[in-house]
């Protein structure tokens, strides 16, 4: 049995090794998909090397980067994370992490045998903790197989209901997997206070709720894409003394009296400043009453603010001292596709993913406070990982980018879709150009904007992924899983 | 004399959104304003009935399966005789989605409950085991051919008309009401039912118009001949859907 794992993990590495060579693919999930399926243990005996267990990130927005934040944070403080890439993170991908780790460690091994690697600090222990970003579907499979030490919901959206169905289903799974012998006593559920579906799903667990507490943030009204907006409990409809992002804030049900719980690691004051910039305080780290953590981010907007805490709250729950948390966050760069910065031309571009109402919303917000005139590059696609229904740019509000835009191109397999949506919402369409081709989009947008000025890119997530390889074919960066 | 303006009637905007509804309001509200015309819109909220003065179009759209449970218990408490009087008296009907399966008699849920519905149009909708999800291409008989409709669909119900209802359209690629009968959507007078969303009428503007001009039509007592617009964006986006549908056969 030993020796068909080891066969199975060989045939699965080299399959990682050929998609890369061949150019189709990082080879970040392929090994995993191979491997799963030529051993349907191996996640849980690959797991199972990790002495300090696992960690999952699930939500709708802000898994890749609450996952390298709280990975920054463990590293920070000495320990030894394995971590799956941006976006392979399917049952596949969590299996693909743990395979490269422990062939990684076996050639540490061997090399340290032969008296080539020694000095080095590695070591070949049991040891370990692994920090996962799980699709919010996925989870209870990954869960099933490998109970988590940690697991960490953040916010359910709308998103791909193509594929993910309506938010009541995964709700309605979250809950059930809270229930579930997936998670047992050991486990610390980290859940968003201020996220209505999600609050109270963890009754009988060991729970560490996370929110943000600071009135000068967010808005007194919900925005037209807010999802949870009935009480849970017996259906009333929620009152908001804040909104902060989507139907995340502060909510009560006038009707039953369920209300957003006190939240044990609170973001008390929040301080926004441009795409790359955050500043928190962060009350109850040390306990009811006890001193605050003031923590700088290189990340923007108020939906970072939201992955900084869980990732805090999450960190604190696994014993990182508040040190290393707040050096660990203040190393974190974006996400690749994550207000990312690209110089082409001249221009300097960024990246901000957008595949969803709330996501897209929050995009907006940042922009608003970014200088005017605004260039935009906004790219449609839907396929597969984009959801393939493209209704849901209409709950986005761009609005109010109107009285504030350079220039616009429109992009992507459904460009006449992001024409129609913006003309309909009030932009004249000879303020806006539309590009079937995305090398033709992305010449037409750098020509629209001035040299050395901002081209911002607002695509889908395959959007994201062939304006990315059409910027490394210009030589502008590299492919992403060359990152670390 | 003033604006001529369609008063619409939007019922639960705020439980029934959810496949972009709001896209729907913005073409009808875009495409009279480019002719000088104008809309005036009134949310239907829970509880609530039928504006003072009536309405002359009526929309309801997609929610939530517990959200369209609460509105179906709301309607019929609240808003069922109005909607009976309105549409039997000329007034226009969109019903999208959950809107659609209320828009009929009834609704058996996966659990096996009834949940009772409007009776506007003669239809019944059963909960299926899947859903039945992707692209749609129609043929319909409300306009001259080619008559095409493009959306996405996304159901777990399937409906099946009565005979005092027709579909909407002939399902050219797609699944339509239930996957077996090539029919999608159906229509009685002015009250049209439908599962296309994407949404439905920015992509298909001459239903979006047929229904504008029936509701002038209420309002005033006479025809309205709406003039054409230039709808280069539209025909562009509704072509590509129809490639879209026709590559993933």
């Amino acid at each position: 049995m030993r020796c068909v794992g080891r066969l199975a993990e060989m045939i699965a590495a080299s399959a990682g090794a050929l998609s890369r060579a061949t150019g189709r693919g990082g080879g970040t999930s392929l090994p995993g998909m191979v491997l799963n399926r030529l051993d349907p243990g191996a996640l849980r005996r690959l797991g199972g090397g990790l002495g300090g267990g696992a960690v999952y990130i699930s939500a709708t927005n802000g898994k890749t980067t609450t996952a390298r934040l709280l990975s920054a944070c463990l590293r920070a403080d000495g320990r030894d994370v394995t971590a799956n890439a941006a976006g392979a993170n399917l049952a596949s991908g969590v299996t693909a992490a743990l395979l490269a780790r422990k062939r990684s460690r076996r050639a540490t091994g061997r090399a340290r045998r032969r008296g080539r690697g020694r000095g080095h600090g590695e070591t070949t222990g049991c040891g370990g903790i692994g920090v996962f970003e799980v699709d919010e579907a996925a989870l209870s499979e990954i869960a099933g197989a490998l109970q988590p030490r940690a697991v960490v919901l953040m916010n359910l959206f709308r998103d791909q209901l193509d594929r993910y169905g309506e938010l009541e289903a995964i709700t309605e799974r979250w809950s059930d997997l809270a229930r579930s012998h997936s998670l047992g006593p050991a486990t610390t559920l980290v859940l968003n206070a201020d996220d209505p579906a999600l609050a109270h799903i963890g009754a009988d667990l060991n729970v560490v709720l996370f929110g943000i507490d600071d009135p000068a943030v967010g808005r007194r009204e919900l925005p037209h894409a807010a999802d949870t907006v009935r009480c849970g409990s017996c259906g009333g409809p929620l009152s908001h003394d804040l909104v902060t992002v989507g139907h995340l804030g502060h909510w009560r049900c006038d009707g039953c009296g369920l209300r957003r719980p006190e939240p044990h690691i609170s973001a008390r004051r929040v301080r926004l400043d441009g795409l790359d910039h955050l500043e928190l305080t962060i009350a109850g780290m040390n306990g009811p009453g006890g001193a605050d953590l003031e923590v700088v981010a290189g990340l923007g907007g108020l939906h970072n603010a939201y992955n900084v805490t869980a990732a805090i709250a999450t960190a604190a729950a696994l014993d990182v001292p508040a040190e290393a948390i707040g050096e660990g966050i203040a190393g974190v760069q974006a996400a690749f596709g994550r207000a990312e910065q690209v110089s082409l031309d001249g221009r300097t571009l960024r990246l901000l993913l957008a595949k969803n109402p709330t996501g897209a919303n929050e995009n907006i917000r940042c922009l608003l406070a970014e200088p005017a005139p605004l260039n935009l590059l906004v790219v449609l696609n839907d396929r597969t990982a984009d959801g393939r229904d493209p209704s849901w740019i209409w709950d986005v509000d761009y609005e109010p980018l109107w009285d504030r835009i350079g220039s616009v191109t429109l992009a992507g397999d459904r460009c006449w879709e992001l024409a129609l949506r913006f003309s309909y919402g009030g932009l004249d369409p000879a303020r806006f150009q539309v590009r079937e081709s995305l090398p033709d989009a992305l010449d037409s947008a750098v020509a629209a904007t001035p040299p050395g000025g901002v081209l911002y890119a607002l695509p889908t997530y395959t959007a994201l992924l062939d304006l990315r390889a059409e910027l490394v074919r210009r030589g502008a960066t590299h492919d992403f899983w060359q990152e670390t | 004399m003033s604006t001529p303006t369609v008063r619409l009637w939007h019922l639960y905007p705020r439980e029934m959104n959810i496949y972009a509804d709001r896209g729907n309001i913005a073409v009808l509200r875009g495409r009279l304003r480019r002719r000088g015309l104008d809309l005036e819109l009134r949310e239907g909220r829970p509880g609530e009935p039928a504006p003072g003065g009536g309405a002359d179009l009526v929309y309801l759209g997609g929610g939530q399966d517990r959200d369209q449970l609460n509105v179906a218990a709301d309607l019929i408490a609240t808003k069922a005789t109005d909607l009976h009087a309105l549409l039997g008296g000329g007034a226009v009907g969109l019903f999208v989605c959950g809107g659609y399966q209320l828009a009929g008699h009834r609704y058996r849920t996966a659990a096996g409950a009834t949940v009772e519905g409007l009776g506007v149009l003669d239809i019944e909708t059963t909960a299926g085991a899947d859903r039945l999800i992707g692209d749609i291409v129609l043929t319909s008989d409300l306009r001259p051919a080619p008559g095409r409709l493009v959306g996405y669909e996304n159901h777990a119900g399937r409906t099946t008309l009565g005979g005092g209802a027709k579909a909407l359209g002939r399902v050219v690629e797609g699944h339509g009401n239930n996957g077996r009968d090539r029919t999608e959507g159906a229509v009685a007078n002015r009250t049209v039912g439908t599962y296309l969303h994407g949404p439905l009428l920015p992509k298909n503007p001459w239903l979006a118009d047929l229904l504008l001009g029936w509701a002038l039509e209420h309002r005033y007592g006479r025809s309205f001949d709406l003039e054409p617009l230039e709808d280069r964006l539209e025909q562009a986006a509704h072509s590509a859907a129809v490639a879209r549908a026709n590559r993933r056969r």
